[in-house]
């Protein structure tokens, strides 16, 4: 293989591949909270973080990691305490989060909108090797996270109220999950773009669920379809001379819309199976009610 | 008396700024079946919902297990059914991943050991869905998934019930399944809390029916006994309860 041969190329799969692990394995908590668009979100209060990097020649990366983190736990509290103007807080976070990176990278002597353009839409191939151990770094967190914490995340994510009278730290767990998103938001940062970023968390996870009944097998077929696309789209832009981000979320999105088209036969099928396998006195077709109290509805 | 599981004292607590409860007691001890009765907007569920620190309490004493609400720590010992409407995650999931959620109280880290996924097993077979352990929540009928949720509240083995209109929605068989469970557990020595419409299947396993009005406790006592056509086997009741705020409740004795 030679793309292999390449520093650049190997730096780029790397980081491809570290995002397509890391942007479903939280994106299934996102969907699971009904949250999906969650990550747009930080990505576009990112932005700020990138500019202020330029503006104090700093590592736009890691400026971009603590304002986005900054920018989620807000968008948390939001949630808790804005009940009634919560979407509009929200709003004023998201566009100020976005006004805000383009004034600063403006201000910034060294900065200018071309440099944003290579945040909003990831610029694999220049992926430097600081860059890579800050994105390996903040991965493993993620993973460490998403993994180790799944049960937690998995009942605080399901319902809420019930975490709670179990004794789960809920407002920690939920903070964490902000805090895992916003970081999340940062590693792919440089691979698809932060506007495109919402896209590897969201769509892979949708794409799962259609083949699979269990959160588990959602989880390890989304991360699966994040790696298979994330190299897909890399190795593809580097023949075919396309930008990576926009090759991989398309990517993403048809790997959605087959397997779309797979899972409907065999959806069929498994109702089938399962009328089948109802016992006897339970009929999988309409029928009289036997008595009032049913509310009205058939069990199938 | 027994020592009290759940003791509500003077308990106020605000949705927005409307009052919901305005003074309540309650006290329920061990081993008892407590029902809480009231119309729509009378506060059963926020009472409920306040017990377990889901709506704060803007005055009164909530105490649980002897112990204040605000420095309790034991979760493990209650075990909590919600309305249904609260638990739909996006993602699809097995009703022994929603079911091993409750025992999450149990363990270290959430780490579930053998003894652990025995227990959830055990939930699931009282409930009479451990057939379906691997099936996902989201094929379930609303009986059914009731009965999921029932069992996510046993894994964890509670002494206390807590369950907000668990007949809510549900088909007659699976009310006759939850009615048998209840009774299990309340001959094991169960202390039970439940929010009920109206009695129905579960009363004659009940104790004791507080009754809310207006965020008041109107009766404290033995159930209210159906009379009419509500005392009819397989009556259903249905009225419309959005037109009067202060509808009474027709269980018979009261209204």
């Amino acid at each position: 293989m030679e793309i292999l041969n390449y520093a650049f190329m190997q730096r780029a799969l790397l980081a491809a591949v570290l995002v397509g692990i890391t942007a479903p394995a939280i994106g299934i908590y996102l969907v699971q909270r009904r949250q999906a668009l969650m990550g747009d979100g930080i990505g576009h209060v990112a932005m700020t973080g990138v500019g202020l990097g330029f503006l104090l020649s700093w590592s736009p990366v890691w400026m971009a990691t603590i304002v986005s983190i900054v920018g989620a736990v807000l968008m948390e509290l939001i949630r808790w305490y804005g009940r009634t103007r919560g979407d509009i807080a929200l709003a004023m976070l998201f566009y100020g989060g976005m006004a805000g990176g383009v004034m600063f990278i403006n201000l910034a002597p060294t900065g200018s909108n071309a440099n944003l353009t290579s945040y909003l839409f990831g610029s694999l191939s220049t992926v430097s090797e600081s860059d890579v151990t800050a994105i390996i770094l903040l991965a493993a967190f993620v993973v460490l996270v998403t993994l180790g914490l799944r049960r937690q995340l998995f009942a605080v994510s399901q319902d809420e109220e019930f975490a709670r009278v179990t004794g789960l730290p809920v407002r920690a767990l939920n903070l964490l999950t902000a805090i895992t998103a916003a970081v999340t938001v940062t590693v792919a940062m440089r691979v698809v773009g932060l506007l495109l970023v919402s896209a590897l968390m969201v769509v892979p996870v949708a794409a799962a669920q259609q083949l699979s009944r269990s959160f588990a097998a959602t989880f390890a077929i989304a991360v699966a379809i994040g790696v298979t696309v994330t190299i897909g789209g890399t190795v593809t832009s580097y023949y075919q001379d396309v930008p990576p981000g926009a090759t991989i979320v398309l990517l993403t999105i048809g790997t959605f819309i087959a397997l779309t088209a797979l899972a409907t036969p065999l959806a069929r099928r498994r109702a089938r199976a399962l009328a089948a396998a109802l016992p006897s006195g339970d009929p999988a077709e309409c029928a009289i009610p036997a008595s009032r109290g049913t509310d009205g509805k058939v069990g199938v | 008396m027994t020592e009290p599981v759940i003791s509500l004292r003077g308990v106020h607590a605000e949705l927005g700024s409307r009052p919901v409860l305005r003074g309540i007691d309650l006290t329920v001890h061990r081993g008892e079946v407590v029902a809480l009765l009231g119309a729509n907007g009378s506060g059963k569920s926020t009472a409920v919902r306040s017990v377990i620190g889901q709506v704060p309490v803007a005055a009164g004493e909530i105490e649980l297990f002897g112990t204040a609400r605000a420095r309790f720590r034991n979760w493990a010992r209650v075990g909590y059914v919600p309305q249904r409407t609260t638990a739909a995650g996006g993602v699809p999931a097995t009703i022994t991943e929603v079911v091993s959620s409750g025992r999450l109280s149990r363990t270290r880290f959430g780490l579930l050991r053998k003894a652990d996924h025995a227990a959830v097993r055990r939930a699931l077979e009282l409930v009479g869905m451990a057939d379906r352990a691997k099936d996902s929540v989201n094929a379930l009928s609303g009986g059914q998934h009731q009965r999921v949720l029932i069992a996510r509240a046993l894994a964890s083995e509670p002494e206390l019930l807590i369950m907000d209109e668990p007949m809510a929605g549900v088909d007659l068989a699976s009310q006759e399944v939850l009615a048998r469970t209840l009774r299990e557990q309340v001959a094991a020595g169960t202390t039970v809390l439940l929010v009920l419409h109206e009695l129905g299947p579960l009363e004659p396993l009940i104790d004791r029916a507080v009754v809310l009005r207006d965020g008041c406790v109107l009766h404290d006592g033995p159930p209210p006994k159906a009379v009419g056509q509500h005392a009819l086997p397989g009556h259903d009741h249905v009225h419309p309860h959005a037109a009067h705020d202060a509808e009474p409740i027709r269980t018979g004795l009261l209204s």
